[in-house]
């Protein structure tokens, strides 16, 4: 078996999301160093604030300004911070309950080592130099030895207001296809197709996944197929995507390549676009250094019967 | 009167810290095949088909629909998807069953954690406003669960050793890790290594079954007698993380309580929430809890929850068990319980 194939791929996304009366007054707040919470029915205070009861389901709004200090509920030392925690030194995540609140709220703790750290232990904030109106205007917590702060009853109204937050998140993965995608791929350096036929219906799978969806079985035989194939459908691209370095308007079409038993997308091109049919003989064409065929063109045979894809379609 | 359902048949890979050669339904069919195989089954036979897995953990959009191609969707079949473990994959199945719409259900889950960072990929299921952007990891958060046990009084770091020990000192032959694993240093202080689940790829596949249809197809069927699941408050300084009111309150509506259990596989990733879980089913020394090795053994991330109701199952079906608890999580420490009793017929 030859190597398996591995390849990047990153997932990268900056989620933007809305904020309800809420999150927007707690989160506004942080940006202008104030703490709020949310007070329930039966008089206690969360903080983070949330817009309904936990235990209630009740709709809650009534906004209190509690304290930028508090005391440690629970922690954990992390010794290895990991891309995006809020300090790139060891620290602590701490769960610290607000003087004022009766629920904590998660962050990290700024502490020399975990013999600073106890639950009890006294902490405040430690504001953000640049805040926008996030999680992260509390750059962490720091131990504090002083008297609570005195909360200064703020309403939860600010002038501009946040209403949203961007929330960027990256994840990293090694992709690897699996066996038979690796079989196509390795065969596409060669400018081979190669597909799978299942030894159930006998139907040639390209490009292969490993299965046939009919049967459930796996496919194993490999079967060149192509070079040329038949048009079996086509559709005319007239709006331009992004960082697409073709002009408009093109021909996608669905490409029988012959010996294959289902039909893959390509490009048309080499031909007006207007004049692409279905049963148009075509073949692929390569650029060099690619791993793929940049589109296909005519073959100059005649046009397909229908009766020879009709099942293809 | 309700139907009786059980679990006729289970089947699980061996879990492995990679399966780069595989693509995810290349790793799943064979599970598939064997599940069937346990019942003479085949793909047309089956009134419905549930499973559980996850995007992230693909890195792609839609990635179940590809595993599709290993169960035979073509012609169409009665399918559906719960982006979670495949156990609530199977609370949706038993349902389906209940409604008299199908007598026959394959449920089936399956992860492959190895191409990302699991402890990064988890934190994308977190409140997205307060919690996610501070990106703590799946360790940290079982971390502070571990400390506020410890502070409790509840346990402490030779016990979370020995249920990690005992746990990996289990002959199943599917598990990850078998046999002495060390303790090793601290990933998150209180967790060390050892406390921590392995990373690792891996699939599973369960078939249900009504009333007599069950009695054909397994000798002697896992009856599922109660089946519920709960869930906790998101914020995390809302909970008491020392204890599982959503486990409990789903064992009891599952009838968990009614009559004590002889075994239980317990879906707890952490060593200290084995601690959390025992307390919440009153589970005594009486019970074999894990037989299976449970998820510090194994734990292929969206599978192992329907694994722990396949082990509790399959212990049924070998006679080896006459009434068994499984039970199944999601989210961080323990947010979301699934409960599932189950009772072979008596002997
Ligand atoms: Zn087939």
């Amino acid at each position: 078996m030859p190597e398996v194939l591995k390849a990047p791929l990153v997932v990268e996304f900056p989620f933007t999301r809305s904020l309800g009366p809420v999150q927007s007054a707690f989160l506004t707040g942080l940006r202008e160093r104030v703490v709020l919470g949310v007070r329930t029915t039966d008089d206690r205070t969360l903080v983070p604030p949330v817009e309904y009861d936990p235990v209630t389901a009740e709709e809650l709004r009534d906004l209190v300004e509690v304290a930028p200090t508090g005391t440690v509920t629970t922690w954990a030392w992390n010794h290895e911070p990991r891309r995006g925690q809020p300090l790139d030194t060891p620290f602590a995540w701490v769960l610290v309950r607000l003087d004022g609140a009766d629920t904590a709220l998660l962050h990290a703790l700024d502490a020399p080592g975990p013999d600073a750290v106890h639950t009890g232990l006294r902490v405040r904030v430690r504001w953000a130099q640049e805040r926008t109106g996030a999680i992260t205007d509390i750059a962490c917590f720091e131990p504090y030895d002083g008297d609570p702060a005195q909360p200064g009853g703020h309403s939860g109204r600010f002038e501009d207001m946040v209403t949203g937050i961007v929330a960027p998140a990256r994840l990293d993965y090694t992709y690897s296809p699996g066996r038979a995608q690796s079989a196509y791929i390795n065969a596409l350096a060669d400018r081979r197709n190669v597909g799978e036929r299942c030894p159930s219906c006998r139907k040639v799978y390209v490009p292969p996944r490993g299965a046939c969806p009919t049967c459930g079985v796996a496919t194993s035989e490999q079967v060149e197929v192509g070079p040329h194939g038949t048009v079996t459908t086509f559709c005319i691209v007239n709006i331009k995507a992004k960082n697409l370095d073709i002009e408009v308007p093109y021909v996608y079409g669905h490409i029988a390549l012959d010996g294959a038993g289902l039909a893959l997308h390509g490009r048309i091109a080499g031909i007006p676009y207007d004049q692409v049919r279905m049963g148009l003989r075509v073949e692929p064409v390569w650029t060099e250094g690619a791993r793929f065929p940049d589109h296909y063109r005519p073959t100059g045979e005649p046009d397909a019967d229908y009766d020879t894809y009709r099942e293809l379609l | 009167m309700t139907r009786e359902i059980a679990v006729v048949a289970f089947a699980q890979t061996d879990h492995q810290r990679t399966s780069d050669d595989r693509s995810e339904v290349e790793m799943l069919m064979p599970v598939l095949h064997e599940v069937l195989d346990r019942t003479g089954l085949k793909t047309a036979d089956i009134g419905f088909t549930c499973s559980g897995s996850s995007d992230y953990l693909a890195g792609r959009a839609f990635s179940f629909t590809l595993a599709l191609d290993g169960v035979g969707a073509w012609p169409p079949i009665s399918e559906s998807h719960v982006e979670m473990d495949g156990a609530w994959a199977l609370y949706e199945a038993w349902t389906k069953l209940l409604t008299g719409d199908a007598d026959t259900a394959l449920v089936y889950a399956y992860g492959k954690s190895s191409p990302g960072s699991l402890r990064d990929v988890l934190t994308r299921q977190l409140d997205p406003y307060y919690v996610a952007p501070l990106w703590p990891d799946s360790i940290a958060l079982a971390a502070l669960q571990a400390q506020a046990l410890i502070d409790a009084g509840e346990t402490d770091e030779p016990e979370l050793a020995t249920i990690a020990a005992r746990s990996r000192a289990t002959d199943n032959p599917h598990a990850q890790l078998r046999g002495p694993v060390p303790q090793g240093d601290y990933r998150v202080r209180p967790l060390r290594t050892g406390d921590c689940p392995p990373i690792g790829d891996g699939a599973a596949a369960v078939i249900l079954a009504a009333g007599d249809r069950a009695r054909d197809l397994c000798a002697r069927p896992a009856w599922i007698r109660g089946i519920d699941h709960r869930i906790e408050a998101h914020s995390l300084g809302v909970r008491d993380l020392t204890d599982s009111p959503s486990t409990r309150l789903a064992a009891e509506k599952a009838g968990a309580f009614e009559r004590p259990v002889d075994t239980a596989e317990l879906h707890a990733p952490f060593t200290a929430q084995e601690v959390v879980l025992r307390k919440a089913l009153r589970l005594d020394d009486s019970v074999r809890v894990n037989p299976s090795g449970g998820a510090l053994a194994a734990n292929p991330v969206m599978a192992a929850g329907l694994i722990r109701i396949g082990e509790a199952a399959d212990r049924i079906h070998l006679g080896e068990s006459d009434r068994a608890l499984g039970h199944a999580t999601s989210g961080p420490c323990l947010q979301q319980n699934l409960v599932a009793v189950l009772e072979g017929d008596p002997r």
